[in-house]
């Protein structure tokens, strides 16, 4: 039997060791763990006043803004990546198995392993912290074709929506004659995303579409309507290529809100923009675009019609968009292009491209059903 | 035998013959799972060699001089987990706030060797041995050393490996793992030297 002096000892001394190791950390953690106060600056619009000292991912889930993570901080996902803009030290050896050469190049970092110890500036898509539900009221309906309507939409709730040009919203259909459940479809933004109280959208009416019939027979001027957003990875990428944009019928919206982000913001790259319409009376916009070739430098508009009428007195480009971009595209151009249209449309136009040497990871454009 | 030569023996020993990892087979998540790379295996091995060196001083301290005469080395796993779990913690810490470039070789590797069983196994197997001070340190350098050399040896087959069709099954830690086994035969070759 052992003495009750022998657990006594083993206890007591066991308490001291730890407690003299608890206390010899907790005083380290004060002193050589203390970073202060850290500013992160998110998108350089946001800042956010934080503890230092500990990895982003975290420190930003605290704020409410969630990277996307797997591993749940053990840098064995590679999954929490964000673009560093300034502020942080160099690679950890724990990050390079995750990044490529061009992510570096990029300046992406893990958020989990990056540990915030000074002020640091990052860049987070808008939409991690941006999706929100949003109600808004119908400040305008105006017809652009015999079936295209132009809604522009004024904020209620939250006030203001930022988004980046080419994104989407899904806007709610409540139940009504065709549907006895509120149904979501996605449109694109058309309006510039400078414009942050004030949103429109561009919609073709589709025989017994739910959403489209909605918007072109019930929706009235004053009524009130909820959508969510923004969404989507259809947004100019920041490059030197050409630029071409194609589109029919309703794709122009994205591609309008595009445009007139970049003549907000002076972009030079050389942009045509192939559009293509039955004939005439599909056309629309076309003052806009006008207005557009003159403030863009290096922009050019191309409608296409494939059948013209007569009283169109059609002098422009005239056949499939397809033609007509296989007319004006060599395979020496250095270009990256973005499409909206139908399915069938983007099908064709990904075989010219193809045919014209475009890199397929060049090509950007939503799968909209 | 001769006490000076002693220590030097088993700095060796421990390099070669006695390979903490490919004898004792200790020390075995990191070594699988950071074994893709040829420099980060060396950030690593250089982080277990620091740990295993100083720690088996530590807990050699710790061990004669505090739970001997308390006669409590039956608490020796606890105490040494928590004094080697400590000591790391504070030297990250350390070498976080004062040097970047050390942090991003080695710093960064301390945290995942904290648990690392190949350390406690290190300050166990010099008290089961009756190592002296300076035994016990040159035990835990050469098997920091030994498991460096394992781990970048097997980086470097799995470098190599990168670029071999390994059956589907046996992707990642399996053939790794038989390749360790490989690797523990020949390193047998180096007891009949």
């Amino acid at each position: 039997m052992f003495p009750i002096s022998t657990f006594l000892i083993s206890i007591g001394a066991i308490s001291v060791l730890s407690a003299f190791l608890a206390i010899l950390m907790v005083l380290a953690d004060a002193t050589i763990g203390n970073y202060g106060e850290a500013k992160i600056t998110i998108n350089k619009d946001k800042e956010l006043e934080v503890k230092g000292g500990r990895p982003l991912l975290g420190t930003l889930m605290d704020e409410g803004i969630f990277i996307p993570s797997a591993c749940g901080g053990r840098g064995s996902c590679g999954l929490c990546k964000v673009k560093l803009v300034s502020g942080a030290g160099q690679y950890l050896p724990t990050e390079l198995p995750w990044l490529s050469e061009e992510e570096k190049g990029e300046n992406i970092r893990l958020s989990c392993q990056l540990k915030v110890k000074n002020d640091i500036s990052i860049q987070l898509p808008e939409e991690l912290f941006n999706i929100k539900e949003f109600r808004a009221g119908v400040a305008g309906i105006r017809d652009l074709t015999h079936d295209i309507k132009e809604i522009t939409l004024e904020l209620l709730a939250p006030e203001e929506i930022s988004f980046k040009a080419g994104q989407f919203i899904q806007l709610k259909v409540p139940e009504y004659e065709l549907t006895d459940v509120p149904v979501y479809r996605a449109y694109s933004l058309a309006s510039v995303p400078g414009s942050k109280i004030r949103i429109e959208l561009e919609i073709r009416l589709v025989p017994n579409g739910i959403c489209t019939t909605y918007v072109h027979k019930y929706l009235k001027e004053g009524d009130e309507i909820t959508f969510n957003g923004p969404y989507g990875e259809f947004y100019l990428r920041d490059s030197e290529k050409d630029i071409v944009f194609i589109a029919g019928g309703s794709g122009m919206a994205p591609i309008k809100s595009i445009l007139l982000d970049m003549a907000e913001k002076e972009v030079k790259r050389k942009t045509s923009y192939f559009f293509g319409a039955r004939s005439g009376r599909d056309l629309f916009l076309l003052d806009e675009m006008k207005e557009l070739e003159a403030k863009l430098l290096n922009f050019s508009f191309i409608p296409a019609l494939s059948e013209p009428q007569a009283e169109d007195n059609w002098d422009g480009e005239s056949g499939f968009v397809t033609d007509v971009l296989a007319r004006y595209l060599s395979s020496k151009d250095n270009l990256e292009a973005y499409l909206c249209g139908s399915p069938g449309m983007i099908e064709a136009c990904l075989r010219v491209l193809a045919e014209r040497d475009v890199p397929e990871e060049l090509i950007y454009y939503d799968k909209f059903g | 035998m001769n006490t000076g030569i002693y220590p030097v023996a088993i700095f060796f020993a421990a390099i070669f013959t006695n390979n903490i990892l490919l004898t004792n087979y200790l020390g075995m998540c990191s070594f699988l799972s950071v074994s893709r790379e040829l420099k980060t295996s060396l950030g690593l091995g250089a982080a277990v060699t620091f740990v295993m060196s100083t720690t088996s001083l530590l807990n050699w301290v710790v061990y004669h001089y505090i739970l001997i005469p308390l006669e409590l080395d039956y608490l020796r796993f606890i105490v040494f987990i928590i004094v080697i779990a400590a000591f790391v913690q504070l030297v990250e810490m350390i070498i976080e706030r004062t040097s970047e470039i050390l942090y991003a070789a080695l710093g960064i590797f301390l945290p995942l060797i904290t648990v690392n069983c190949a350390i406690l196994g290190v300050s166990l197997f010099m008290v089961i041995r009756n190592y002296s001070l300076l035994s016990s340190f040159a035990y835990g350098l050469g098997s920091g050393i030994g498991w460096t050399l394992a781990i970048l040896a097997m980086a470097g087959i799995r470098q190599k490996l990168a670029g071999a069709r390994v059956p589907k099954g046996l992707e990642g830690a399996g053939i790794t793992l038989i390749i360790t086994g490989m690797m523990a035969l020949a390193f047998m070759g180096f007891t009949g030297i």
